[in-house]
């Protein structure tokens, strides 16, 4: 079967700076993945180069089944929403029809629903929307849309907390009743890791990471206790972060840890954190995705 | 909501046995299906139905086609023999290394438990 996003050596260069490098990776069928890294690391460009708002320098990309540059059959079946995205000069209203229009599986009862949800003011004009309203239109848009892939670019300008779980929670309901392939770019990290099925990190223009999201829970603990308890449970495993503080020393290991493993703690008194994905994810880079499987089946 | 340390699916497994156990989902009873557990948790459906899925290969839950999920007969009594089975390794093995690391020979551990009275009602043994 073809895989819904195909990507593959893409390669995007700026005036000599790489910011992307080699990226390679399917996405198939529905799911939603997550697109993790600090702020520069790709994650717009990579979005931008999907939904052939942008070039690549080499490598391809094939989105159901075909290159969506200059392909108005795959675009309609796409919808990219951006951070900060600026829309035509429309009352709110307008534009909606205007993209119901465009989007095939377009649902203006879902829409209904969205603009209800975040107050959005139908009559305005969009230039007179606070930031946190654009957003939220984008986010009306990017999910009435229905589109077989969508992709969410960090939606989250101007939003409060309130409005960033509405989203979620808008997102998830959608998915659930009508499943299709989601990526969606993030650095706040931690408020959506259980949405997610998939995390793909980038760092530095690469993919660095690509796992189920649930195999990461537990893939690393921080161990705290007394320095020669913390360097006795640590002897023989991968150790990723050491921090010490008179005789009290905190080390982060990788590797599931089994029954076994948390009975010698509780005899060492030493006491086991697991990392959440934020913390996981920002200790990532500079480790290969070879290491970190190595280490979890170690 | 969820434990760091464990995968969401298995976590979600373990709640509806523990529910299965304590007789909060009696037998024969409809379970949440994997949507609502999906809008409940705020977790992503395909992780609830892979947490669903380990009770169903368990034979714990069986699906009929169009309804739902159901908790299956002898479920409960069969989770009940697990945790039976758990019960030493689980909770009397750590009891007897603590005693011992404390000193508490064996015929005051046994007081101990007797005495011991976690719903104000004593061993009933």
């Amino acid at each position: 079967m073809t895989p819904t996003i195909s990507v593959s050596g893409l390669t995007r260069r700026y005036r000599g700076q790489l910011a992307l490098d080699d990226v390679t990776f399917d996405i198939d069928g529905p799911s939603i993945t997550g697109l993790l890294g600090r702020n520069g690391a790709g994650k717009t460009t990579l979005m931008r180069i999907i939904s052939a708002q942008e070039f690549a320098s080499a490598g391809s990309v094939r989105v159901l089944g075909s290159s969506p540059v200059e392909n108005g059959a795959v675009l309609r079946r796409m919808v990219l929403v951006r951070e900060d995205q600026t829309f035509p000069r429309l009352r709110v209203r307008h534009l909606l029809r205007a993209a119901s229009w465009f989007y095939p599986n377009w649902s203006s009862g879902l829409a209904e629903g969205l603009v209800a949800d975040f107050n959005l003011p139908l009559n305005r004009n969009v230039g007179g929307l606070s930031r946190g309203m654009r957003t939220a239109l984008g986010i009306v848009i990017g999910l009435a849309a229905r589109a077989e892939v969508t992709l969410f670019d960090e939606p989250y300008a101007g939003l409060d907390a309130v409005a960033r779980q509405l989203f979620y929670d808008r997102m998830l309901a959608d998915f659930t009743d009508h499943p299709r392939t989601m990526l969606v770019s993030t650095h706040l990290i931690d408020e959506a890791a259980d949405l997610l099925e998939r995390v793909l990190v980038i760092d530095h223009g690469r993919i660095v990471l690509d796992a189920a999201a649930d195999d990461l829970r537990g893939a690393a603990t921080t161990v705290s206790g007394t320095v020669d308890a913390v360097e006795e449970f640590a002897a023989g495993r991968a150790v990723w972060d050491r921090r010490s503080i008179g005789s009290q020393e905190s080390v982060v290991v990788s590797g599931v840890l089994d029954d076994g493993d948390r009975a010698r703690a509780r005899q060492l008194h030493l006491s086991l954190t697991p990392l959440s994905l934020q913390q996981l994810v920002s200790q990532v880079p500079g480790r290969s995705n070879q290491d970190l499987k190595e280490d979890q089946s170690a | 909501m969820f434990d760091e340390g464990a995968p969401i699916f298995s976590q979600i497994a373990e709640r509806l046995s523990e529910e299965i156990a304590e007789g909060v989902l009696a037998e024969g009873e409809r379970v949440p299906s994997t949507n609502e557990l999906a809008a409940y948790y705020r977790i992503n459906p395909a992780t609830a139905a892979k947490g669903i899925n380990v009770l169903i290969d368990g034979g714990l839950l069986e699906k009929r086609r169009g309804i739902g999920m159901f908790v299956a007969a002898g479920a409960r009594e069969r989770l009940l023999e697990t945790r039976h089975q758990r019960f030493t390794e689980r909770y009397v093995e750590p009891l007897v290394a603590e005693a011992n690391r404390l000193g508490i020979d064996a015929e005051s551990l046994v007081a101990l438990v007797r005495e011991s009275s976690p719903a104000g009602g004593g061993v009933r043994v």
